[in-house]
């Protein structure tokens, strides 16, 4: 284990974490909106905003996938020292952790149960720009429309038909976080 | 010096509570089992709006706790005291002022705003309990939208009684999916869950169960095209700050049977009060 494994944490884990919290609930509950989210000081490529997000979320209970480029030496030290968490297979995870063409196809991850839908995958999906603009969201938390530059349309849509079971995004960027729950209808532009 | 941690919670129960805050969220309406613990307080008293508050208290919050709508009974002091204490939390008896509130059994009169959070205790959080006893079948009818049995009790009251009598604890629909209990609110306030600004978290400590309903979401009343859902209240204006449009308490005042009807509210009435407003039984101003 590199010793930069042991830095990079919360300092005050029990204030940091509730404020992060928070960003991420106000995310999560209103589709499309952005919050700087801060704390965390993890390896490259891990964002300042999904470490924060993954030291607020994992503990040794919540199995992580790392897909594609973050599935480093120096990620999975970090993550184990600060949160313990198992790492695990796409079909095995609670969260996934990547860039959006790593962390696809989606048929991978668990969807829930008809009677606990609740047993799904949270993808934490790192990303290069993240701007409340493009691609139209409406659905629970949005007054009348919202916008949100979604890496791709085809895929999201597809796990809004599977409401009430599906994958629930995290879109996270630098220091700044969005959410996408299942429940949110996309409306894209014809020429998607 | 604090003894706790933050908010009295570890911080793997508050991560366990929060991820399932989460998915609460994603599916709106849908009760999320999580491992409720053992607080400083009896269950019945809360503890499920106590850990679901805990959970998501920064210390920059400004807290409130309402009991049927009043700041000053005992369950209501005693939550907001312990939230001072080990979340060091500021609190306030003040709607507009306050960033969470933690009610029992009401949802205040003065509108909430975007910048609020409001946390309700559950006891009992399945609609159909009363009808179907056994969690896998509850379970399975919620996975088949199987909800004909709780239109059947509805109808059996318009049958028995001529109308809908169910007047607390009434069954709503969340974005046309989940039938969900609101928890024993009035139907009075029902219509104040529909499209809501704020985030409406719920949390039933004995019965391990979280569900939220996010900001702007679809929240409707179970009814007939013939029997549409009517929220109602006490046919009287409040004898203290004469308000018509509050849900109103019944008090009776003496041994005569002599009752005064009181905004179960006690902030909305006390701050239309010192706006100067009077009602039947208001005492004559020195």
């Amino acid at each position: 284990m590199h010793s930069e494994a042991l830095s990079g944490g919360f300092a005050d884990p029990p204030i940091q974490s509730a404020q992060a919290f928070r960003k991420v609930m106000e995310a999560m509950a209103r589709p499309g909106t952005i919050h700087e989210i801060s704390g965390a000081e993890p390896p490259v490529p891990l964002s300042q905003a999904a470490g924060s997000v993954l030291l607020t979320l994992c503990d040794g209970d919540t199995p992580i996938h790392l897909a594609g480029g973050h599935d480093t030496e120096a990620i999975r030290d970090w993550l184990a020292f600060h949160t313990g968490a198992p790492l695990a297979a796409a079909s095995e995870c609670m969260f996934a952790l990547g860039r959006w063409e790593a962390l696809k196809p989606l048929s991978a991850y668990p969807l829930g149960t008809p009677e606990y839908p609740d047993r799904s995958a949270t993808l934490i999906v790192e990303c290069d720009e993240l701007a409340a603009e493009g691609v139209e969201l409406s659905g629970p938390g949005i007054e009348a429309r919202a916008a949100l530059s979604l890496p791709e349309v085809a895929a999201f849509r597809a796990n809004n038909a599977l409401f009430p079971l599906g994958l629930d995004f995290i879109f996270t960027c630098g220091s700044r976080l969005a959410a996408l729950p299942r429940t949110t209808r996309i409306h894209a532009p014809e020429a998607c | 010096m604090n003894d706790y941690n933050f908010a009295y919670l570890d911080e793997q129960t508050k991560r366990m509570i929060r991820r399932a805050i989460l998915k609460g969220l994603a599916i709106p309406g849908y009760q999320v089992p999580f491992a409720s613990r053992e607080m400083p307080m009896p269950y019945g008293w809360g503890t499920g709006g106590v850990q679901v508050s805990a959970a998501i208290l920064t210390p920059g919050d400004t807290f409130k706790v309402i009991d049927q709508g009043a700041d000053d009974t005992t369950n209501a002091v005693s939550i907001r005291k312990f939230f001072e204490r080990t979340a060091g939390v500021a609190t306030t008896e003040h709607t507009g002022e306050a960033t969470v509130i933690q009610t029992r059994h009401r949802i205040p009169e003065t509108p909430l705003t975007e910048d609020q959070i409001l946390v309700f205790q559950v006891p009992i959080p399945e609609p159909l309990r009363f009808l179907e006893p056994r969690e896998s079948e509850t379970r399975k009818m919620h996975s088949l939208e199987e909800y004909g049995l709780m239109h059947v009790k509805l109808y059996e009251d318009i049958s028995r009684h001529g109308h809908i009598a169910t007047s607390y604890a009434y069954p709503v629909r969340v974005e046309g999916r989940y039938v969900m209990d609101p928890s024993p609110i009035p139907k009075f306030d029902n219509p104040k869950l529909d499209r809501s600004p704020a985030i409406q978290l719920f949390g039933a400590g004995r019965e391990q169960r979280i569900y939220a309903i996010p900001p702007y979401t679809r929240v409707v009343s179970l009814d007939f095209e013939d029997h549409p859902f009517e929220a109602s209240k006490a046919d009287h204006p409040c004898d203290l700050c004469g308000a018509e449009d509050s849900y109103l308490d019944e008090v009776i005042i003496d041994d005569a049977g002599n009752r005064m009807f009181v905004c179960s509210d006690s902030d909305y009435c006390a701050s239309r009060q010192a706006q100067g407003h009077r009602g039947r039984l208001s005492p004559e101003v020195a």
